[in-house]
């Protein structure tokens, strides 16, 4: 229980108000952030000497079909010094979502944030590389966004010709 | 009609560090290649597209996604139970321990819990799937460098696991043995017998193991110093398992984030600093010797109990009593029809694989089919830093980095 008062005490210290929603579900940490925060907040949960979030687990997105904040950007940080994980939430505007890319921050962000790209078109701003990560590089649509079909659109990937 | 093939992006990602020259240019005097997706030492379909200096590598760009299946976009479509099978697919080399990782995320997200005796049946095909994955891992990567001896030795041993499989699944190789709330069935005595038999005659075969490959100066030469890992690099790009421990790093879920009643058990977590090719085997090696003194220990440990927790509207009655009692009928027809229903909220769940951290992270809306899965796989993870260790190194090198890294394309493209 510590680790969260902590991180939640530090953070309000970093900047008052940053933490826009806490919660706590499952006894997992989650925090959103508005998108403008994401770097400098990040850059701090890194480099904090009594937090030092090294590891960036995992960047994925979440389609909400019908809200106004279309998606949701998550990401699972993990400190080895508090030996447990923060998941960070940015939420994204759902006609042309993009938010800053973390890779300044992680490195190995890079093919997570291609991998959500690829999934649902988020662009990640200032990536170095943001190429799709599964699909062919000319694949019209994002496959995890909830209005792509599970059983895919036929045709969408021709066959290589037979000459 | 789109042009799907099309790898115009991909080699500019290969000449970045030159941004003036063109794919002719450095054609000249260098040579560009193309590894895989159909290359024996590629363990699967990875793609690698390599630029080379004569023999020396300059830059490598892995390309993934000849084995994507979809499973994230499946699993939208499926309740909690159906996806199951599916996890058999991720890791196929240790299927049980995916298993495993899978009902205990989903157990999280429900807030139950299993009994204390399927607990322990699932950290014993747990440990023993540890084995086989590595088992997996040293056979191919002696192979792949050329000790073609071992893939047939480590593969004899593989069956033998298998049989115990076959004994509690009652499928060698795609199990789907756990069930949401416990396992599907007994872990009995009979399968202990043929456990610790097998941990009997494992232990000398491991000697066997040790000594055709310790003492051989060809596997050695090729693998020290080769394709080395820092503990810096390793922890930037977000390496796990047994490749970040041989970077240095002392990182065990089983340790920092102890699951199960890996909090009861006396174990080591090997941990080597050289962050080379032949670390990464030696690591290997020690959590195999690790694994077999865990299962000692839960195979004298084991309680006896129920192996399914009784919980009507979360878990799956047994076959036989859906066929004699009206109830159980009931919560069958529910359980398949609508789903399990955890509540509203999202949560991560990870657990120490062969691979590295398998993670699921599950949203719900409350409702009978996951909102969201995302799995976190390790191979995938593993894979970003292959680049890293690839350039500078020479090109026979590059088959050994892969086998080294063990990765394994069905998880890494999900």
């Amino acid at each position: 229980m510590e680790y969260k008062e902590l991180l939640l005490n530090k953070l309000n210290e970093f900047k008052e108000g940053v933490v826009l929603e806490f919660t706590d579900f499952r006894d997992d940490a989650s925090i959103t952030l508005a998108p403008e925060n994401l770097i400098p907040v990040c850059t701090f949960l890194k480099n904090d000497p009594d937090l030092e979030f090294l590891i960036c687990k995992d960047v994925t997105a979440i389609d909400w079909a019908a809200r106004k904040n279309r998606f949701t950007a998550v990401y699972h940080i993990y400190s080895f010094k508090l030996s447990s994980f923060l998941r960070i939430k940015v939420n994204l505007s759902g006609n042309d979502p993009s938010v800053d890319s973390v890779t300044s921050v992680w490195k190995g962000a890079d093919w997570y944030e291609r991998e959500t790209y690829d999934m649902y078109g988020i662009i990640f701003k200032g990536h170095p590389d943001l190429r799709r990560m599964y699909m062919p590089e000319a694949f019209e649509y994002y496959p995890l966004r909830k209005e792509f079909p599970v059983m895919g659109i036929p045709g969408s990937i021709p066959l290589p010709s037979k000459d | 009609m789109i042009d799907v093939h099309n790898d115009e992006k991909l080699l500019k990602v290969l000449l970045k560090d030159d941004p003036d020259i063109t794919i002719e240019d450095a054609l000249d005097n260098e040579m560009v290649i193309n590894m895989g997706p159909q290359h024996p030492a590629t363990h699967g379909v990875l793609r690698l597209v390599l630029r080379l200096d004569g023999e020396t590598v300059v830059n490598t760009v892995p390309e993934l996604g000849y084995l994507h299946r979809g499973y994230e976009k499946m699993a939208e479509a499926m309740s909690f139970n159906e996806f199951i099978p599916h996890t058999d697919r991720l890791d196929y080399t240790s299927t049980m321990s995916n298993n495993v990782a899978y009902a205990l995320a989903v157990e999280k997200l429900l807030g139950i819990e299993a009994p204390k005796r399927a607990q322990y049946i699932r950290m014993i095909i747990a440990e023993i799937s540890r084995i086989m994955g590595h088992l997996v891992a040293i056979g191919t990567f002696a192979m792949d460098v050329g000790a073609v001896t071992m893939v047939l030795w480590t593969f004899r041993e593989r069956e033998k696991i298998q049989n115990i499989y076959d004994r509690v699944a009652g499928a060698r190789f795609t199990t789907s043995y756990t069930r949401i709330g416990g396992v599907a069935s007994d872990f009995d005595d009979v399968a202990v017998k043929m456990t610790k038999e097998f941990l009997d005659e494992f232990d000398h075969t491991m000697d066997d193991f040790e000594k055709l490959l310790n003492t051989n100066k060809i596997f050695i030469g090729r693998l020290e110093g080769i394709g080395v890992l820092t503990k810096e690099d390793a922890i930037a790009f977000g390496v796990t398992g047994p490749n970040l421990r041989a970077s240095g790093v002392q990182y065990d879920i089983r340790r920092a984030n102890p699951y199960l009643y890996y909090s009861d058990m006396d174990f080591n977590v090997p941990v080597f600093t050289e962050g080379d090719c032949l670390a990464r085997y030696f690591v290997r090696v020690d959590e195999v010797r690790e694994s077999i003194k865990i299962l000692r220990q839960l195979l004298d440990k084991i309680p006896q109990g129920e192996i399914i927790a009784n919980l009507p509207k979360k878990v799956l009655p047994h076959k036989a009593e859906i066929y004699s009692r009206m109830e159980k009928l009931i919560h069958d027809f529910m359980i398949v029809n609508f789903g399990v229903n955890p509540p509203v909220g999202d949560t991560y769940f990870s657990v120490e694989n062969p691979k590295g951290e398998l993670g699921f992270y599950f949203v719900s809306n409350g409702s009978g089919h996951p909102w969201k899965l995302k799995i976190r796989s390790p191979s995938f993870c593993n894979l970003q830093a292959l680049p890293k260790m690839c350039n500078g190194q020479m090109i026979s090198d590059v088959i050994a980095i892969i086998g080294s890294i063990d990765p394994v394309m069905g998880e890494a493209d999900k």
